[in-house]
């Protein structure tokens, strides 16, 4: 089994150095000379001197890369040019908010979801079915930062029950109070993915619920209740399970847009500024930490889908 | 098109109500793009501040915005860009993706190299990957369409890719391959009219997904720019108005959520009828 | 024991339905062991499962005519239906047991699972009552093998554990759908010698389908011969052999290669079943039958009994010894 486990990690960390060597590539893709793309268009000639020799760009590419590389890896992701403080620190300072954000939003998904998908699939082509299934199709449908306004303009502007932006560190301030903060952006976020879990669920289900050893536990006379229990949804959600990994990377990449609607102090919002601001070298940061991240959590789930398998333990 | 063809294509849509009126809806949204000129009550660009931030009355049905132009003839001339994303964004992931696919499949050794360049790409978050090439190439229409089509060219590879392997392994693939066939006859013959179908239904779904992508580039001011009307491109103006003209958020987003919203259901009828058909060429081999 | 009275069972809206069985009667009574014969696709499968109350939701539902177990009606009961009225007694076994079988799921918990529902026992009692079947099913080393998954046993131990499952119910009638079609020659053997093993002992009937007229030669008492959803004949199995009335089961000897018999070509019935639906009026068999007239094409079938215990659905059947 541990050779398994090796085997994938193995080609994990390939993917990596690849998708490394593209981001590294990043700062000399962009047009203009990298010096500047690093410290900006108003670093002056002994700044540029300084910083070239330095950074050893006059070295050839593949030294580069590994020298940015070995860096990376003990942290050092250069220096912002907005914030003049190192990369990695002002990532640091947004990881708070999105991390929290990602996982509120995921109770959501998982909470929603997985039981309505369920209701969806035991009662298959009632209206209720139809229903549900139909309010899964439309909120997948929804661009996320529309949802987002909406809710703004209900909960916040109309109502007055929830703030409509910023969010004050739980960390600092102590007081998880300041989770309503996120309430809002984080319903906007589940809701999308939500119904791609709730339609995964239910299509999981069927499909499970049509193989011959359910139609064998049927004749044994167990109540419907039961068969669903016992052997359709462990089969079903083992398949559900390894769409979460997906599910956390489309959270990325809306979390950018959410963080923006509801100005929080997180790494998308990060993202978007930095790319208004063409501080180049926190762009590459984050794109790197995030890959990482995504990368991380697959291994995780494809493995834990694997151990929960009894087929493959037996490779 | 012989007419029992035509009539099976249609099929999965005469039984279900629902996605005739998908279909319906993109050839309004179709038809809209192509006749804007004439469908629009007001030139999309006209500035009456007198006018501004009106609400939808008889002159204007939709009401204008914070320039006094009318929300409706914007909203039917942004049907243009989406359908420039739309088609757009499927050209690119077709043409690109669809070869790389199929010669990863019928290839192995230079397949196996492709595919684990394409688990690269797969290993950006689609978003990311998409604003990532927008700063590298720039901001612009034609930039936004590759940036997004980067993204969807990995999915429809990966389709392409296993549904080759599983057509190269049938029966009449190997047949022909034994008598003979050159590859690229082979490819033309018997694996490319095979891959329409599903390549069909996934346009659908990436159509719709397109749109959405390119809203939300737009309304982070990386997509079109300002100046083209957009439904994204709308709702990001209409952000510091919301409260005082919630109707500049209500008609972009309605349209787009219309749009993703008819093409899922057509992809999902298309589906639906490729699916018993695809059971059905797999289903020979299944059996003993 | 088991009366099957005109049963039809169709697919499509109720205006205008595709019959895949065709007003099918049979009986099997206490002990007996009845074959169901038939091509692919003649719809011996869709009568089991209708049998069974196993009929896929959604999917092709029982239209007409009634199915009694033990005098009582169970047309559309499903099995829990069934056993929560008392008339559970019913088991059936499946073609492939690589999939018949939950993959997640050790097999003693797999039996301990149909033990609970009809035994009424849990826990230990239910295990060691599990254990008991493996070892009436022939599983070597039974207390071992009930912590194994499915995927770690052959494919005629699968069967033996499918089988075993069905005993816990404690079945008057056992249906085994081609069970052993999927298993090697040999293995075939054994598991066949253990349902009959199975049914003299405890006393159990059996339907047995199954396309293979050599097995059923073996291992049945009576002989059903269905044809595009119909029964075409029905008899004992020596009568059917040397006497078959019907024209299609007398085309079905005919192909049998004879052992020693030399000749040139086999024998094949010429043409091919027709699809559910497309017959509308008269004998399915008509477009294929050697000895056909014009009115079996148009005239309502005909049950001719030939003798006692033989019967035949033709207008013209075949009276006097085959080759």
């Amino acid at each position: 089994m541990w050779s398994f486990v090796l085997k994938r990690a193995g080609a994990t960390f390939v993917t990596l150095v690849a998708a490394s060597v593209l981001i590294f590539a990043f700062i000399h893709l962009v047009p203009g000379d990298p010096i500047y793309v690093l410290l900006g268009d108003t670093a002056t000639p002994e700044q540029v001197d300084l910083v070239r020799h330095k950074l050893g760009l006059d070295e050839p590419i593949v030294l580069q890369y590994l020298q940015w590389a070995g860096k990376a890896l003990t942290g050092d992701l250069g220096q912002s040019i907005f914030f003049q403080a190192p990369v990695l620190s002002v990532i640091a300072d947004g990881a708070e908010t999105s991390l929290l954000l990602a996982t509120i939003t995921m109770v959501w998904v998982v909470l929603i979801g997985v039981p309505i998908g369920m209701v969806a699939a035991m009662r298959q082509g009632s209206w209720v079915d139809q229903t549900l299934s139909g309010i899964a199709m439309l909120m997948a449908s929804v661009p996320t930062f529309w949802v987002g306004l909406y809710l703004i303009l209900i909960f916040a502007a109309w109502l007055g029950w929830l703030p409509s932006s910023g969010y004050p560190s739980i960390f600092e301030s102590g007081g998880l109070g300041n989770l309503r903060y996120l309430l809002l952006p984080s319903l906007t976020l589940a809701a999308p993915n939500a119904a791609l879990i709730l339609r995964l669920t239910r299509a999981s289900m069927l499909d499970v619920s049509r193989e011959d050893y359910v139609r064998t536990a049927r004749a044994k006379g167990i109540r419907p209740r039961q068969v669903v229990r016992r052997h359709i949804l462990r089969n079903a959600l083992l398949a559900v399970v390894s769409a979460f990994g997906f599910t956390f990377a489309a959270l990325i990449s809306e979390a950018v847009v959410t963080e923006t609607v509801f100005a929080l102090p997180g790494i998308g919002r990060l993202v978007v500024q930095s790319i208004l601001r063409r501080d180049y070298p926190v762009i590459q940061g984050i794109i790197l930490v995030i890959v990482v991240l995504y990368l991380a959590i697959n291994l995780i789930v494809d493995l834990s889908y694997r151990l929960l398998d009894p087929r493959v333990e037996l490779e | 098109m012989t007419r029992d063809r035509l009539h099976s294509w249609l099929a999965p849509f005469l039984g279900r109500p629902i996605a005739l009126l998908g279909l319906a809806i993109l050839v309004g949204m179709i038809l809209a793009a192509i006749f804007a000129s004439v469908l629009s009550p007001y030139d999309p660009r006209a500035i009456d501040p007198i006018i501004r931030l009106s609400p939808p009355n008889a002159a204007h049905w939709f009401g204008t915005d914070q320039f006094g132009r009318d929300t409706l003839s914007r909203v039917i001339y942004s049907s243009r860009m989406a359908l420039l994303i739309g088609v757009g964004v499927v050209s690119f992931a077709l043409l690109t993706g669809v070869p790389i696919g199929v010669f990863s499949a019928l290839f192995p050794r230079l397949g196996h190299v492709l595919m684990r360049m394409v688990d690269v790409l797969m290993s950006f978050p689609a978003l990311l990957l998409a604003l990532g090439l927008i700063v590298v190439l720039g901001q612009s229409v034609a930039n936004a369409i590759i940036a997004i089509g980067a993204v969807y060219l990995t999915t429809t590879t990966r389709i392409t890719y296993g549904l080759t392997l599983r057509l190269r392994a049938e029966t009449y693939v190997e047949a022909a391959r034994s008598m003979g066939s050159g590859t690229a006859w082979v490819v033309v013959k018997h694996v490319l009219p095979n891959l329409i179908s599903p390549l069909l239904v996934q346009a659908s779904f990436v159509f719709a997904f397109a749109q959405l992508s390119a809203a939300s580039l737009d309304f982070l001011g990386l997509g079109a720019p300002p100046d083209i009307p957009s439904w994204g491109n709308m709702l990001a103006e209409s952000r510091t108005f919301i409260t005082r003209a919630p109707w500049l958020l209500f008609f972009p987003g309605m349209m787009i959520v219309l749009t993703a919203f008819s093409l899922n259901l057509v992809g999902d009828a298309l589906r639906d009828r490729l699916d018993p058909r695809f059971q059905e060429m797999f289903a020979s081999r299944r059996r003993r | 024991m088991l009366g099957v009275k005109d049963l039809t069972v169709a697919v499509g809206p109720d205006s205008n339905p595709v019959e895949i069985v065709s007003s099918v009667s049979f009986a099997i009574g206490k002990g007996e062991v009845l074959g169901l014969v038939g091509e692919s696709g003649c719809g011996k499968s869709m009568t089991s499962l209708a049998i069974m109350g196993l009929l896929p939701d959604p999917g092709p539902r029982v239209r007409s005519g009634r199915i009694e177990l033990d005098g009582a009606d169970v047309t559309n009961l499903a099995p829990w239906q069934r056993v929560e009225a008392g008339h559970g007694n019913i088991a059936m076994i499946f073609q492939e047991p690589m999939t018949s079988l939950n993959p997640v799921l050790r097999i003693d918990e797999q039996i301990a699972e149909a033990v609970r529902v009809h035994d009424g026992l849990s826990g230990a009692a239910a295990r060691a009552r599990a254990c008991e079947l493996l070892e009436m099913v022939r599983i070597p080393d039974a207390a071992l093998q009930m912590g194994a998954y499915p995927h770690q046993l052959s494919g005629g131990m699968r069967q033996r554990v499918m089988i075993a499952i069905a005993l816990a119910c404690r079945p008057h009638i056992l249906i085994a759908d081609e069970p052993t079609t999927a298993l090697d020659v040999t293995v075939q053997f054994q598991i066949l010698g253990l349902l009959r093993e199975l049914c003299d002992r405890l006393d159990m009937a059996m339907l047995f389908i199954t396309h293979d007229l050599g097995v059923v030669a073996q291992l049945v008492d009576r002989v059903a011969v269905m044809y595009a959803g119909r029964l075409v004949e029905t008899a004992a199995v020596e009568t059917l052999f040397d006497n078959p009335a019907h024209p299609y089961t007398s085309g079905l000897m005919a192909c049998m290669p004879a052992p020693g018999h030399r000749t040139r070509r086999l024998t094949t019935i010429p043409g091919q079943a027709p699809q559910p639906g497309s017959i509308s009026s008269g004998c399915a068999f008509a477009p294929r039958c050697p000895d056909v007239r014009d009115i079996c094409r148009v005239d309502p079938l005909a049950r001719a009994t030939i003798t006692e215990g033989h019967e035949a659905l033709c207008k013209f059947p075949v009276t006097g010894s085959a080759a």
